[in-house]
């Protein structure tokens, strides 16, 4: 981040100018928009994420982040624009794509092993039964073996990953499912907040932990939030989705006093620590607006 | 004296009476029949269980009954009769929509009992109908293991081995849409055919399990094996053969006891059923309590 900004450099581009050599994008949208019963939920959306960056969707709840994610993975169809995902259309990635729903969670009276769940990430839609001591014969179950040992000590849960995973907390649970979704080696994770309905150390831990993926798997990271304090020093580019359309750009750019106020139609103040680190004051905090989630009325 | 007459005789000598329960060849069938019974209910149950679709067994069980009776009634095999009200009550609850891995707010558990009522009403009526032989009227709903025919065992035989093969194609995907349905949809797995797909299976397997145990204590063998194994193990191959073991122990005891008794083989097949449950929910409850000991035990 220290290359010189170029002034042409828009703020559309999460990143990068001319003066860099030629990257590849794993997702880009070009003057997207969606329009799902009737209402447009944003349109005009310009987006390009670099391979190997750690990229945000921020915004209030209810604008379209979720939909974001679903037009990348080709799941909600655009009306105008285009999707390009790993050079190709949107849902054609398949393997290639990990993808974390928002807020799953697993029955408490649920009698499987956390690794279990990570190991359907990698096969569970293979047809026929696992065979007991496969891996003794097949090389293809001996690697898969590998892989899943791998994750597993990648995110940290070896300790629990034995336990019924309805009996291990949500920071853990959220682990495992972070495990799941890059169990197949994903080029690009797709992470629908990933920290909500987390308390505040676990926020962090799991942020550090989903950064950490990015950098040493060389994983492209797109995750939705509702609160930016928790993965704002990790981020490498922010997407704002509000008032039926985005504003992206590198976090020092987008992530100022005026952008946000005007984005949220609400004072909100950026504010500079003492080490550098840039904290949001203002913004409509996540607790206050849980509960607009269950009613199931258009937000 | 008069009862000690009237009933086979049980000796200390296990060879002896082994080679006299098996001098009948209607007992020979029974056993036959029974194992038959057991290993598939074992199998579909265990998905059950795991799908928490214990209900909608119960009814494709009860629905059973007056698909027996009806066919009694109209002169035609007892057996065609089970297969085809029981398949006909698994499509009706198919067309049902159930939401998720059976969270959230459905209509399902309604539409269920309403079928199951109704089914149980006319099978009374075609008990009526028929005469009221009230043998039959036990043997229906409490089942009875003399007189299984060659015939029927090969049916049951060759229906079971059909519902094997097809659960062993499907395990794997059934087993993800199950425990993670979110993800699973999203990696391209057929939900909603492997839903139905299952409830047809489940079908076919109450309505062979209705011909040993009678139509209401199916569940002795499609529910008490599998929730005692899963109680005692979260590994899932573990628990399923365990369920299998406890399915065929429960119902080789069964039978054996009500030869040797002037009671009925529902009773001592479910009695042998409950006993398995709560001797494997103790056995959790003390390995829990030993292991939050040894988690909190004195340093």
């Amino acid at each position: 981040m220290t290359a010189p900004e170029p002034p042409e450099a828009s703020p559309d581009t999460a990143s990068g100018g001319p003066l860099e050599a030629p990257a590849d994008y794993p997702l880009r949208f070009e003057g997207a928009a969606v329009v799902l019963g009737g209402r447009t939920i944003w349109s005009g959306v310009n987006l390009d994420v670099r391979a190997g960056e750690f990229v945000a969707v921020l915004g209030p709840n209810g604008v379209g982040k979720s939909t974001l994610v679903k037009a990348a993975l080709g799941v909600v169809p655009l009306s105008a624009g285009r999707v390009e995902v790993l050079g190709g259309e949107p849902g054609a990635a398949g393997r290639a794509i990990g993808y974390l729903p928002q807020r799953r969670s697993f029955d408490g009276g649920l009698r499987i092993r956390g690794i279990d769940v990570v190991r359907l990430g990698l096969d569970g839609d293979r047809w026929g039964v696992p065979l007991p001591g496969a891996s003794k014969f097949f090389s293809r179950r001996r690697h898969d073996d590998e892989r899943l040992d791998e994750v597993i000590e990648l995110v940290g849960a070896r300790s629990y990953c034995e336990r019924p995973i309805g009996q291990v907390s949500g920071g853990e649970q959220q682990r495992l499912l972070i495990a799941q979704a890059l169990v197949r080696r994903p080029k690009l994770l797709l992470l629908d907040e990933p920290l909500d309905s987390l308390d505040l150390p676990n926020q962090s831990s799991v942020a550090a932990l989903i950064s950490r993926i990015c950098r040493e798997e060389g994983v492209t990271v797109v995750m939705v939030a509702h609160d930016v304090n928790p993965i704002l020093t990790y981020l490498d580019g922010v997407v704002y989705v509000a008032k039926g359309g985005a504003v992206s750009g590198r976090p020092t750019e987008v992530i100022t006093s005026t952008t946000l106020s005007r984005l949220y139609d609400t004072p909100i103040e950026v504010l500079t620590t003492s080490d550098g680190r840039l904290v949001v004051v203002g913004q409509p905090e996540a607790p206050a607006h849980h509960s607009d989630r269950h009613t199931g009325l258009p937000r | 004296m008069t009862a000690a007459q009237s009933a086979p005789g049980l000796s200390w000598n296990v060879s002896a009476d082994l080679s006299q329960l098996f001098s009948y060849h209607f007992m020979v069938n029974a056993f036959a029949a029974g194992t038959i019974v057991a290993i598939v209910a074992g199998a579909v149950g265990w998905f059950m269980v795991l799908r928490r679709q214990s209900f909608a067994g119960h009814t494709l069980a009860v629905v059973s009954f007056p698909g027996a009776a009806g066919a009694i009634w109209l002169g035609i095999s007892a057996t065609a009769g089970y297969f085809a009200a029981s398949i006909a009550a698994a499509v009706v609850i198919a067309m049902v929509p159930r939401s998720g891995a059976g969270r959230g707010y459905s209509q399902e558990s309604a539409v269920i009992g309403t079928v199951q009522v109704f089914a149980l009403a006319c099978g009374v009526l075609f008990v009526s109908l028929y005469g009221g032989f009230l043998d039959s009227l036990t043997g229906l709903l409490f089942g009875t293991f003399l007189g299984i025919s060659n015939s029927q065992v090969l049916i049951l035989g060759v229906v079971g081995a059909g519902v094997l093969v097809a659960l062993a194609v499907i395990a794997r995907p059934l087993f993800f849409a199950t425990v993670d349905a979110d993800i699973a949809v999203a990696r391209g797995v057929p939900t909603k055919l492997l839903s139905v797909l299952f409830l047809l299976l489940l079908g076919c397997t109450a309505a062979e399990v209705s011909q040993i145990t009678g139509a209401l204590l199916v569940f002795a063998l499609l529910v008490m094996p599998p929730a005692a194994a899963q109680q005692l193990s979260a590994r899932p191959g573990t628990s399923f053969l365990v369920t299998i073991v406890f399915g065929l122990l429960v119902t080789w005891l069964g039978l054996g006891a009500a030869y040797f008794s002037v009671y009925p083989v529902g009773f001592f097949v479910t009695t042998f059923g409950f006993i398995a449950y709560v001797a494997a929910s103790a056995w959790r409850a003390i390995s829990k309590r030993r292991d939050s000991r040894l988690a909190l035990g004195p340093a």
